[in-house]
């Protein structure tokens, strides 16, 4: 289960999407983002849906391994639908004793399911195709105006980057823990919530230990290697924008422009 | 005299000391624990030198003084004719000393390996043109070029650790200390490291100061000192150590059984020279009794 | 008492990256013997032991616990757990309670043992690991490194199983601690006669210990066997990234040089012996040496002096013998196959 996980996590290929600044990938995430949550009709989705399939096929990252993504993610999908498909009151297509699918029911399920897979996959995206040290370059940079006001950007950037690298080694060790307790008889199905979290502790004392440990060694490895926070340090992949850049920020506003007014107007 | 020496050394410590602060469950200062007592380390430009002992001997510690982690509590320790407890020598001290430490994933900073070989230049404020110099030219040396794309999680654990030595390597250091890099791996994990190590060694003429527990990994130094308690027990050639095979019996080594056998053979009456570190040499050395026919009847 | 039926296990599927971890695994262990399990990392030694005690479920294939099919419906799978006691790779990792002693007990209360009969068990099995009254009311994070592998194999102890299976309990320790280790196992084996499955990847460390030996290579079987006869694969060993104890390279390369040596020796004490024994003989025996010759020759295990300059004449004999053959039939073949043996004389003896 545990290596279904995906989201976060880089995937090595060389593409158009790969060179991108990451600054422009940000802001295309997150204006991306803001689109979805504007639009209101079916052509507006359908031009987003057409606009990721792009950028998915342009960033060569096989599908499956996009859509392996979207598993962990399941369960609240499922949620989201069937709240919206059988709680939306309105005009009514069938109904089962007190069970109802309205139109407007089905209609809500429908663009928040489809809402909810691209905002996953538009994010996940921008994981799959930017190392974290890009990211938080990106960020460092792109956010560089709040250091005026006493924002850490450096240190928040660099926290997130050791977080995102550090995601699968804690996820496999929780899987060991878990099996180690397991031979010890220790039961994490079974009982009531309380039972549940009791049987947690002998899962977490033992990661949380393993957690401080390696950030102490880290710690280490990084003053060994001369790390004194940002002050001074150059980059292996300074950020300067270049033309394909600057166009794909044209190609984002010009995207973002026609779809909201289709998505809203038609 | 001492001074003309220290010039010349890469490393050199002198009456080093080092005590940790014991305290009690209230946090008061309940005594110290004397960690390194009176070590003098000389560690020449371009040798390999390896320090060997059990948990606890000291050596970590020791090593820890040398990148300037820590600092000595009596005694000075020298990098390139630096005092490393200056602070105005830190960050020198520990670009000239590099280290690599024992577990391969707790040193990993990036997500990829490229990325975290970059990681030391960056620091030391490299231009970009250089770095990616540093970083394609560390890569090859430890033979983790092809590599260079890869997720650090996708890689095994000695491969793990010579992307960590690509990266001390990067900082172009003159010397680098391994604390126990093989402890975590298996026996071609081991083998990949050393074989780094080596080159590094001859290849590029770093001083390497090997930190383990394995002495077969210190048959080719240039010189083994033996930590036990804090103190340097016992010092010189591999060939001089490892023949004093009941010494190190007794602090606890494991020695190789090419030497075990060489010296159970001896004890049995059969005229071996002292300090055999291999089965190669020790079936040369038998060869050449056979033929000699100076075989005891 | 387990038994494996053509087990295998594969993980992935549905991706591109379908891992066979263990193909037809067929494993039998018997009542009390003491096993090493050898591989390098990623060869499915620690895969096939968490099949063990149901960790994993086999892909295909059947698990016999008693003769009993652990897969049956209505096995209990906590039961094998506890039958089946597994030590994990650096065990001190689990660790998790306030004091040592609760923490060996975690294991006996999730039997269902009440507090009392679990804390008698817990004592039970820290004096089995040398851990004495003094150390209960301890913080397990307290304790030395050694000392905390101790408590955790108590952990697991303490649940009285049959089989113990030790995951490369010796990883990161010092040369005294892997001691200390390896011979609380070979004590706990004589103490309590349980069944036991070490890992290791090296075959040093179990060889003096255990009566067989299973060597796994990328996820089959690759030798099952006494450990003198694994080990007698080494050159085969050594191409998977293994080896064997030194001591058996010793004793090879000796025999090949004509030494009257016997390879089946393990310990550094017992070759020694063996290799002075061999060394007399041979400087007693009259003539014949140091021509060269000798040392180069092949020759089988447990030939006397005589029987070996005769066994030299017969292998001269044989090399002469197809060439012969030659003029009378000009097979090509035969020619080549003469040729191919006096390769292999003079090629050994070059080792």
């Amino acid at each position: 289960m545990i290596r279904d996980i995906t989201l976060g996590q880089y995937y090595q290929t060389d593409s158009v999407i790969h060179r991108l600044d990451p600054r422009v990938k940000l802001a295309g995430t997150i204006l991306f983002l803001v689109d979805l949550f504007l639009i209101k009709n079916v052509w507006g989705y359908l031009i987003a849906t057409i606009a990721l399939a792009t950028v998915i096929h342009l960033s060569r990252v096989p599908f499956k391994y996009i859509m392996r993504g979207l598993k962990s993610i399941i369960l609240l999908l499922m949620i989201t639908v069937i709240f919206n498909l059988f709680l939306t009151d309105g005009n009514v297509i069938f109904q089962i004793g007190f069970v109802k699918v309205t139109w407007e029911g089905l209609r809500t399920a429908v663009f928040m399911g489809w809402r909810l897979v691209m905002l996953i996959i538009g994010t996940s995206l921008m994981t799959f195709t930017t190392t974290p040290n890009q990211l938080t370059d990106g960020m460092e940079k792109g956010l560089r105006p709040l250091k005026y006001l006493k924002v850490p950007v450096h240190e928040v950037a660099m926290m997130m980057s050791i977080a995102l690298r550090f995601i699968p080694i804690l996820l496999e060790e929780t899987d060991k823990i878990m099996k180690a307790q397991q031979a010890r008889g220790a039961d994490f199905e079974g009982g009531n919530l309380l039972d549940k979290a009791k049987a947690l502790v002998p899962l977490l004392v033992p990661l949380f230990i393993s957690a401080f440990r390696r950030a102490n060694d880290l710690a280490l490895a990084m003053e060994a290697r001369c790390y004194r926070g940002g002050e001074g340090r150059t980059k292996m992949n300074p950020l300067i924008y270049n033309r394909t850049d600057k166009m794909a920020y044209l190609l984002i506003f010009a995207f973002m422009a026609v779809d909201i007014f289709i998505g809203r107007f038609f | 005299m001492k001074l003309k020496q220290r010039m010349k050394n890469i490393i050199t410590t002198e009456h080093l000391q080092y005590d940790y602060v014991v305290r009690d469950e209230e946090g008061n200062e309940a005594g110290y624990y004397r960690a390194l007592d009176n070590v003098e380390l000389d560690v020449r430009q371009g040798d390999f030198v390896a320090i060997l002992g059990h948990n606890g001997s000291g050596k970590s510690t020791l090593a820890k003084h040398i990148n300037g982690i820590l600092f000595p509590t009596g005694g000075t320790v020298w990098v390139d004719g630096l005092d490393t407890s200056r602070e105005e020598n830190l960050w020198e001290v520990r670009q000239r000393a590099g280290m690599v430490f024992q577990n391969p994933d707790n040193q990993i900073i990036s997500q990829v390996v490229e990325e975290d070989v970059g990681f030391g230049p960056e620091n030391l404020g490299v231009p970009t043109e250089e770095i990616w110099e540093r970083v394609e030219e560390s890569l090859r040396v430890v033979g983790m070029y092809e590599y260079r794309k890869y997720s650090p999680n996708k890689l095994s654990g000695g491969q793990k650790q010579r992307v960590s030595i690509a990266g001390v390597l990067a900082m172009h250091p003159k010397c680098i200390i391994l604390d126990e890099p093989t402890a975590m791996l298996d026996p071609s994990g081991r083998k990949e490291v050393i074989r780094a190590v080596r080159a590094l060694n001859q290849v590029e003429g770093i001083t390497i100061l090997l930190i383990t527990h394995y002495m077969e990994e210190t048959v080719e130094a240039d010189k083994i000192y033996v930590m036990d308690q804090g103190q340097i027990a016992m010092q010189g050639t591999p060939r001089e150590v490892f023949s004093r095979v009941e010494e190190l019996k007794a602090l606890h080594m494991t020695l190789p059984q090419a030497t075990l056998l060489a010296d159970e053979l001896k004890k049995r009456g059969i005229a071996l020279p002292d300090g055999i570190l291999t089965i190669k040499e020790l079936l040369a050395e038998l060869e050449k009794l056979m033929n000699t026919k100076a075989v005891p009847v | 008492m387990l038994k494996l039926e053509h087990v295998n296990y594969e993980y992935g599927q549905g991706t591109e990256m379908v891992v066979h971890a263990l193909k037809d695994i067929n494993l039998e262990i018997q009542d009390g013997e003491f096993i090493g399990l050898i591989g390098h990392t990623g060869s499915g030694k620690s895969t096939l032991v968490q099949h063990l005690n149901g960790l994993i479920r086999a892909t295909s294939g059947v698990i016999y616990f008693d003769g009993e099919n652990i897969y049956a419906d209505g096995f209990s799978m906590k039961e094998l757990r506890q039958k089946v006691g597994l030590v994990f790779q650096y065990p001190e990792h689990q660790l998790f309670e306030v004091d040592v002693l609760s923490d060996v007990c975690f294991g006996p209360k999730n039997m269902g043992l009440s507090v009392e009969e679990a804390q008698k068990e817990a004592k039970e099995a820290l004096t089995l690991v040398g851990l004495g009254e003094e150390y209960y009311k301890w913080s397990p994070f307290e304790l030395s490194g050694g000392q905390k592998r101790r408590a955790a194999i108590a952990g697991v102890l303490a649940m009285k199983p049959r089989v113990l299976i030790l995951d490369e309990p010796t990883a990161g320790l010092d040369p005294q601690g892997r001691e200390e280790i390896l011979n609380l196992v070979a004590s706990l084996r004589e103490k309590t006669g349980m069944t036991v499955v070490l890992i290791s990847h090296s075959m040093e460390d179990v060889a003096q210990y255990v009566s067989r030996i299973v060597v796994m290579n990328h996820g089959q079987i690759a030798y099952d066997g006494e450990p003198r006869e694994v080990f007698s694969h080494y050159r085969e060993l050594e191409q998977m990234g293994l080896a064997a104890p030194q001591v058996t390279y010793a004793l090879y390369g000796l025999k090949n040089m004509g030494l009257n040596v016997d390879t089946d020796m393990i310990t550094v004490e017992a070759a020694a012996d063996n290799i002075a024994a061999a060394l007399r003989e041979y400087g007693a025996s009259p003539g014949e040496t140091g021509s060269g010759n000798d040392s180069i020759m092949p020759e089988k295990n447990g030939c006397s002096d005589d029987g070996m300059t005769s066994e030299k004449k017969e292998r001269n004999d044989n090399h002469i013998m197809p060439a012969k053959n030659i003029q009378g039939a000009d097979s090509t073949a035969e020619k080549e196959n003469g040729q191919k043996d006096g390769g292999t004389v003079s090629g050994k003896g070059g080792l």
